[in-house]
């Protein structure tokens, strides 16, 4: 049956057609929707892992249990996940171990734009880049084959373009799968130095084997249509080169990217006289290229920055570009905001007035850094804030200490900020860290993780107990504020912020985007009362404007939060219908 | 042989369901037997800012879809939820093609603070520009239909008129695409838009 997936369901899907019995994932934009995807066949035991290490070391377990398994991730939850990747590659598999990486260039959602590949080399592990969605459920059925067969981890690597679009797939039935038998066997398992030893010199002569896997297997392929130029290209960007150059120059299309086909470049440079090597990011095929003696364009020609398109490279080859109308006025800027009601707009609007700094962290408050609420001093990754708060006060002392927050998000918490906190306890930092816990994990799209006490079929499970687990880490004040009431945040604060030793402060509410939260009626502005100071402006809610000098509040919008009111000197926002 | 391809954007405001769109145009598409790419949006971009989707699609099975990005002067179509944001994509339309444009204005935050101006009559300068333009008031016409969540499917209507598939498949891939309950007020939704159809 042929539908038209997204890159990431049709990855999902080959998991689901190779027999795939374990998927453990933390979710990053583009990866999310893959272990969503494989987690509606009930034939996978799907969950999600509090990071990406964890989620690594489960499908690592998995797959030594006999298992073919499977962890998807961003390209920089790979960051997190690099330990145990590394000797994975020593150990290699039983049942196939699949590690699925979206990288993002661009950055359309992400807080740096590395290139994963760099991985693959690092760890010395094959790494499979499809195209289009039909290689992507293609390449992940190769991907445990290929597992099996050369004893390797092996990553599969999306980029967003191939991750978040839909192409055609045609759908096959699963394969089921015995599990594979379970062998005691250290020397392959147990990394001691003296075990390690001897495979890493395996390692070395697996990649031997699997470069020759990668001339021969018709992963890469040359498209000889006869040209002088030769383009060598992979993943989205090959696709873009089609779409510019179509048939007039000759390619070598690469479905493998490490390791990659000696014998295949040396042919295209034969058949060619001029190659390009056209790849987003990090000029790792064309460093190959150049390191065998074969000259090639390649940076000298292409940007290193940012995600390409036809556009980039019709551009970069000197190619016409077709004509475009524009107005003539100036277009503001539309940027992400955060959504009407969300409990997180208080929390930033209390930490501007109080001119703290903040140690900020990844999710949907990252926002909370845009204009007009600009309360953010850092971010750098996932679990930073709290740690690098701790730094921050350690460095500047006492008085940064009453001046200074973390803010954290309940997911983001779990994945990496507990280890922070207990260091905040330990080496005695009297440092405050908030915790937004909206009882979800907004950015990526509502998943939820080890505070909501549902697993990601939906069944009820334990919940982490946030305010327990600070005090047993040994936080001594622990606090939870609704972040609604905006009088009794402040003070809140204020309190925490001059107290001795280390606080938490849980702002606890829920997302207003979740179906289970109730709206309330829209507000409406008095503009009898209003006498346009644009004092509720100050709260960066995208339902509130003013229009000829008065407030006036997007009925289609607000979902009747109540913040902006406690913001009004006239007291002119109010429910309008008697309500209240 | 020439690769007959059609791109069409689809542009608006984070929430207002752009994705929707995209996927029923995708569907539409896929049910004719031609080769179908659309390009999604999520993540940080979702959140009230300014969103883009794209979709291209064969004229005939034997068109081949390369790149799922749409760029600018290629686009034969834009689909815009809101006013400003039609301005914003202007550049992606090939010469000749259509913007259809919900009149509905949405102040991005810089408008809000005060710190950037949203353009008078955004529209009409698009218009002087001697563009084929299609607008309609959706919001007013989802209200209309029961729901102001509507909008998307409203817009999908008046998209619909532009793109040469017969209504049935149109209201059959909306039947399929939206939650079951939905099904009624979309198919009143995706009326008002497809018979709101005005060229100017």
């Amino acid at each position: 049956m042929k539908e038209l997936l997204l890159g990431n369901e049709a990855v999902a899907r080959g998991l689901y057609e190779a027999g795939v019995k374990v998927v453990s994932s933390y979710p990053g934009t583009p990866s999310t929707e893959i272990t969503e995807a494989a987690a509606k066949y009930e034939e996978i035991y799907c969950e999600w892992a509090p990071n990406e290490k964890v989620a690594m070391e489960v499908a690592a377990g998995a797959s030594m249990g006999g298992a073919r398994s499977f962890c998807g991730m961003k390209h920089v939850g790979l960051n997190v996940a690099a330990d145990p990747l590394f000797t994975m590659s020593y150990i290699g598999v039983n049942g196939g171990l699949v590690i699925g990486v979206a990288d993002d260039p661009g950055l359309h959602s992400s807080q740096n734009e590395q290139d994963s590949r760099n991985y693959a080399i690092g760890a010395k592990v094959p790494m499979l880049e499809p195209s289009d969605s039909a290689e992507c459920r293609d390449y992940a059925v190769m991907a445990y084959d290929l597992a099996e067969k050369f004893d390797t981890p092996v990553i599969l690597r999306l980029t967003t373009r191939v991750a978040h679009s839909r192409s055609i797939v045609e759908e096959r039935p699963r394969e089921e799968r015995e599990l594979l038998p379970y062998e005691k066997n250290p020397a392959k398992n147990v990394m001691l130095p003296a075990f390690a030893k001897p495979k890493h010199v395996k390692v070395e002569e697996r990649l031997v084997a699997l470069r020759n896997w990668s001339e021969t297997s018709g992963i890469n392929k040359i498209e000889d249509n006869g040209s002088k130029i030769g383009v060598i290209a992979a993943g989205a960007v090959y696709e873009y080169a089609k779409e510019v150059l179509g048939d007039t120059v000759s390619y070598l299309k690469l479905g493998m990217v490490h390791p990659l086909p000696d014998a295949l470049i040396r042919e295209l440079a034969e058949k060619t006289e001029e190659i390009y090597v056209i790849e987003e990011l990090d000029p790792v095929i064309e460093n190959h290229c150049k390191a065998m003696g074969i000259s090639v364009h390649g940076k000298d020609v292409f940007p290193l920055c940012d995600e390409f398109s036809q556009s980039v490279i019709a551009r970069c080859m000197g190619k016409e570009l077709p004509a475009s109308l524009s107005v003539e006025e100036q277009i503001p800027v539309r940027p992400p905001v955060m959504c009407c009601g969300c409990p997180h707009r208080g929390v930033f609007y209390v930490l501007k007035k109080n001119k703290v700094y903040v140690s900020g962290d990844i999710g949907c408050y990252t926002l909370g850094a845009s204009a007009p609420l600009g309360a953010m001093d850092t971010c750098i990754c996932m679990g930073a804030s709290v740690s690098a708060l701790h730094g921050y006060n350690k460095a500047r002392g006492a008085e940064a200490e009453k001046k200074s927050v973390a803010v954290i998000g309940d997911s983001t918490f779990i994945h990496s900020g507990i280890t922070g906190l207990i260091d905040i306890a330990y080496n005695r930092s009297n440092s405050v860290v908030v915790i937004l816990d909206n009882s979800i994990t907004g950015m990526t799209g509502h998943q939820q993780n080890p505070t909501t006490g549902y697993t990601i079929k939906g069944d009820p499970t334990a919940a982490v107990d946030l305010e327990a687990l600070c005090k047993a880490v040994g936080i001594g004040r622990v606090r939870v504020c609704d972040p609604y009431d905006l009088k009794a945040f402040d003070a809140a604060l204020k309190e925490e912020l001059q107290a001795d030793g280390p606080s938490v402060i849980i702002s606890r509410r829920p997302c207003a985007l979740l179906k289970y939260v109730k709206h309330k009626p829209s507000l409406k502005v008095d503009p009898q009362k209003c006498i346009g100071c644009k004092a509720c402006l100050g709260i960066g809610c995208p339902a509130i404007s003013v229009r000829d000098g008065k407030a006036v509040i997007d009925h289609t919008q607000c979902v009747g939060c109540g913040v902006c009111t406690g913001l009004c000197p006239k007291g002119a926002i109010s429910s309008g219908e008697g309500e209240e | 042989m020439k690769n007959s391809v059609k791109s069409v954007i689809i542009v608006g405001v984070g929430g207002q369901g752009t994705l929707l769109a995209s996927r029923v145009l995708g569907s539409a598409m896929l049910s004719q037997g031609v080769d179908v790419k659309v390009s999604e949006v999520h993540g940080m971009s979702q959140r009230g800012g300014s969103v883009v989707t794209y979709v291209r699609y064969g004229v005939t099975p034997e068109d081949k879809v390369y790149s799922p990005v749409i760029e600018p002067g290629e686009a034969d179509v834009v689909l815009s939820f809101e006013a400003l944001e039609a301005a914003r994509f202007l550049p992606y339309l090939k010469e000749g093609g259509a913007v259809v444009v919900n009149t509905q204005q949405m102040d991005p935050m810089p408008v809000v603070t005060g710190v950037a101006k949203y353009p008078e009559n955004i529209l009409g300068k698009i218009a002087e520009k001697g563009v084929r333009m299609i607008r309609l008031d959706a919001l007013k016409l989802a209200e209309q239909a029961g729901s102001v969540k509507a909008v998307n499917v409203v817009l999908i209507g008046a998209m619909a008129r532009r793109l040469q598939l017969p209504r049935e498949v149109w209201e059959e891939t909306v039947r399929k695409t939206v939650p079951p309950k939905f099904i009624d007020l979309n198919l009143r939704a995706f009326a008002l838009g497809y018979e709101a159809f005005t060229e100017e």
